[in-house]
């Protein structure tokens, strides 16, 4: 059954993401303030938001691993973090490709953006303390430690940066809708969200079960020099 | 709970009376701290006016700096001889051993700050006699913040190779809300200003002390058995 | 008096306990021969509170460690080839740290009582790390046995030991256990491995493989069963 699901979920995020392509590229009109530029938001967005959700998966399976001391938790956590920093690095990117055009600046020490680039520090740190350890129990319980500080820290961090400057477009507009945006960009981002999330759920469970394939990998190898 | 303590606290007197004994983690920090300052000053007119704008920033660098080298040795100390596995051994719950390394750790940094205050005050031409109040509580409440952390990953980094290295690229991207809640607030406190401008920096600060000292103290237990 | 059953201990894939069924009555003095790798410290570790098993009991004097932890390490003293001694402090501060973490009675006396046994009193208030091993190792027991545990384990004792330190250190194992001291010790040392225990096992991959009362064994015998059963392993 679960296999079954794992192979459907490319089939059903496809059109979805293409649908999104269609909206954010298509549907939307040109934003009357930033031009075709705003276009990013959709994706930065998403990818924001993915990628704080995959640190909360990671949050929960550092704490899980920590309870239960099973490996599946700890795939779960690396799995998650492996991915969410690629998610950061892309927010991170498409952030300041929007920032230029539009305020002139290439990094603005803006509450999010600090937050993310916080939190992509700390999962580098997280990635790198894992590496630096070869036993697979001291490994996972290192790096569940990690894991929820890192966590914890995400509030307080967006919290701080906020206090300290807030030059982020605060997404309200006169014009209507939900955030004061078009309709038709908040029909987009309805699409763009779920698109990018579903891609997230895809990606999340491959890397799992590349993991749990090394783990076997790693039990066979075993199981043939014993008997040589 | 009386047993508890006292243990905590002989922990602690332990860590201090061999800090304060070899010397060697005394002179590095007070050294390290006062060469932060020295370095930074290079970099600026001497005699500016808007040095006082940086001043605070330059403070704290010198301080996370200082206290992260001295966090690094904190664990180092138990490996030797596998001193922390006695301490594994004694009747004495785990998480006791965290706090006792914890009050070691404060009590010396805050030291080490206040030591190098004044000098803090001689090189940047400032009058701190006046602040000296608030800005106590916000040094104590950044420290005891950046300290809670910070002992948690000592003991993580001395079980890695190169943990060294590793236990500034976890701490300071940890300590950001620190950072940003003691500069701030330092900056307006030497700027004369009322506590209604900086209380939120407080306020900030206090919330990270027992977040982390919390999430800390519950899991350090889970970090050292195997 | 210590019950093991069916103590396995996993690190993720790898099994350093294998099923290790052991029981040792009290006042009795257990040696633990086997190769490196055999998973010797690792039974020790257990023992002494310091790693969880991965499952199996441990019942130390009725109680059982995976629970009452704090109770079991009052009982347990442990002497390894790492000292747990604090360079820095002298002898006597040393020993007034775990004295006081072990709440033991009387604790200024007491020092002075174990000072003079391991021959150490005129280095009271030396620095440790002026030490030679030999000390080191005298001061170890020293502190080991500090709160009068009933139960002592000790992970390779004789390592880095030259002869008169190892003959002081088995003068000493010999008197504990007139003292009725329950002694586990791991030790590749077999001459004085055979003379002091009671009985010996050897632990082979995690598992013990065979057993005996000391007193049926010579050197050449158990060195001749040693080997037989490592090459077993292989």
């Amino acid at each position: 059954m679960k296999e079954k699901i794992k192979t459907i979920l490319p089939y059903v995020d496809l059109p979805l993401i293409i649908l999104a392509l269609y909206m954010v590229f298509i549907y939307a009109p040109t934003d009357s303030y930033m031009g075709d530029i705003q276009r990013i938001f959709y994706f930065h967005v998403s990818f924001a938001w993915v990628g704080f959700l995959s640190f909360f998966f990671n949050f929960i399976g550092s704490i899980m691993y920590l309870i239960k001391k099973e490996r599946c938790w700890d795939i779960l956590a690396v799995s998650a973090a492996e991915i969410g920093i690629a998610f950061c690095l892309i927010v991170l990117t498409t952030g300041p490709i929007w920032a230029r055009p539009v305020w002139g600046a290439w990094w603005t020490w803006d509450p999010r953006l600090v937050t993310f680039l916080i939190l992509t520090f700390m999962y580098a740190a997280y990635m790198t303390v894992r590496n630096a350890i070869e036993e697979e129990t001291k490994r996972a319980r290192f790096a569940a430690v990690i894991g929820i500080i890192a966590f914890l820290n995400v509030p307080l961090t967006y919290l701080a940066s906020h206090l300290w400057r807030t030059i982020h477009p605060d997404v309200i507009r006169p014009g209507g809708g939900k955030w004061g945006l078009d309709p038709a960009m908040t029909a987009a981002l309805r699409i763009t969200i779920p698109a990018v999330t579903l891609l997230f759920v895809i990606l999340l469970l491959r890397r799992m079960d590349l993991e749990g394939m090394r783990d076997r990998v790693a039990e066979l190898k075993k199981k043939i020099m014993k008997e040589a | 709970m009386g047993y508890y303590l006292k243990k905590v606290f002989l922990i602690a007197a332990k860590d201090l009376r061999i800090e304060f004994r070899s010397k060697e983690k005394i002179y590095s920090m007070m050294l390290f701290s006062l060469l932060v300052m020295v370095i930074f000053n290079f970099a600026f007119e001497p005699g500016a006016e808007y040095i006082k704008d940086v001043a605070p920033g330059i403070l704290w660098v010198a301080f996370i700096f200082a206290a992260s080298l001295g966090l690094s040795r904190s664990f180092v100390l138990e490996k030797e001889e596998d001193c922390m596995q006695g301490l594994m051994l004694s009747p004495l719950d785990r998480s006791g051993i965290y706090l006792g390394k914890l009050i070691g750790n404060f009590i010396f940094t805050l030291a080490i700050e206040l030591i190098s205050l004044p000098f803090f005050a001689i090189f940047f031409n400032l009058s701190l006699t006046s602040s000296l109040p608030p800005l106590m509580i916000v040094i104590v409440l950044a420290t005891f913040g950046f300290i809670t952390v910070g002992t948690l990953f000592s003991a993580l980094s001395v079980g890695i190779r190169g943990g060294d290295m590793i236990l500034p690229l976890l701490l300071f991207p940890m300590q950001v809300p620190v950072i940003i809640s003691a500069v701030k607030s330092t900056g307006l406190i030497m700027a004369g200003s009322g506590m209604d401008t900086y209380s939120q920096w407080l306020k900030l600060l206090v919330a990270f002390d027992i977040i982390f000292f919390v999430a800390s103290f519950v899991i350090f237990e889970y970090l050292i058995e195997e | 008096m210590i019950e093991v059953s069916r103590l396995w201990k996993s690190y993720g894939p790898v099994d350093a306990l294998r099923g290790i069924d052991l029981k040792i009555e009290k006042g009795e003095f257990l040696t633990v021969f086997g190769p490196n790798g055999a998973g010797k410290s690792t039974l020790l570790k257990i023992l002494s509170t310091i790693i969880r098993p991965t499952s199996g009991k441990v019942n130390t004097d009725g109680i059982d460690i995976s629970s009452a932890n704090e109770d079991a390490r009052r009982r347990i003293g442990v002497i390894s080839h790492k000292a747990f001694l604090y360079g820095n402090l002298s002898a006597k501060e040393n020993l007034l740290f775990f004295g006081k973490l072990y709440d033991v009675p009387d604790l200024e006396k007491r020092i002075e009582e174990l000072l003079a046994e391991v021959g150490l009193a005129h280095r009271a208030s030396d620095m440790v790390r002026t030490f030679s091993r030999g000390m080191l190792q005298r001061l170890t027991i020293a502190r080991a046995i500090i709160h009068n545990p009933a139960i002592i384990l000790l992970d390779e004792p004789y390592t880095g030991l030259d002869q008169h330190a190892a003959r002081m250190l088995t003068n000493l194992l010999k008197k504990l256990h007139t003292e009725d001291k329950t002694i586990v010790m791991t030790t590749h040392d077999i001459t004085n491995g055979l003379e002091i225990s009671d009985r010996i096992v050897i632990q082979i991959l995690g598992k013990i493989v065979f057993e005996d009362r000391s007193a049926n064994q010579t050197v050449e015998l158990f060195e001749r069963v040693y080997f037989e059963k490592v090459g077993e392993g292989k």
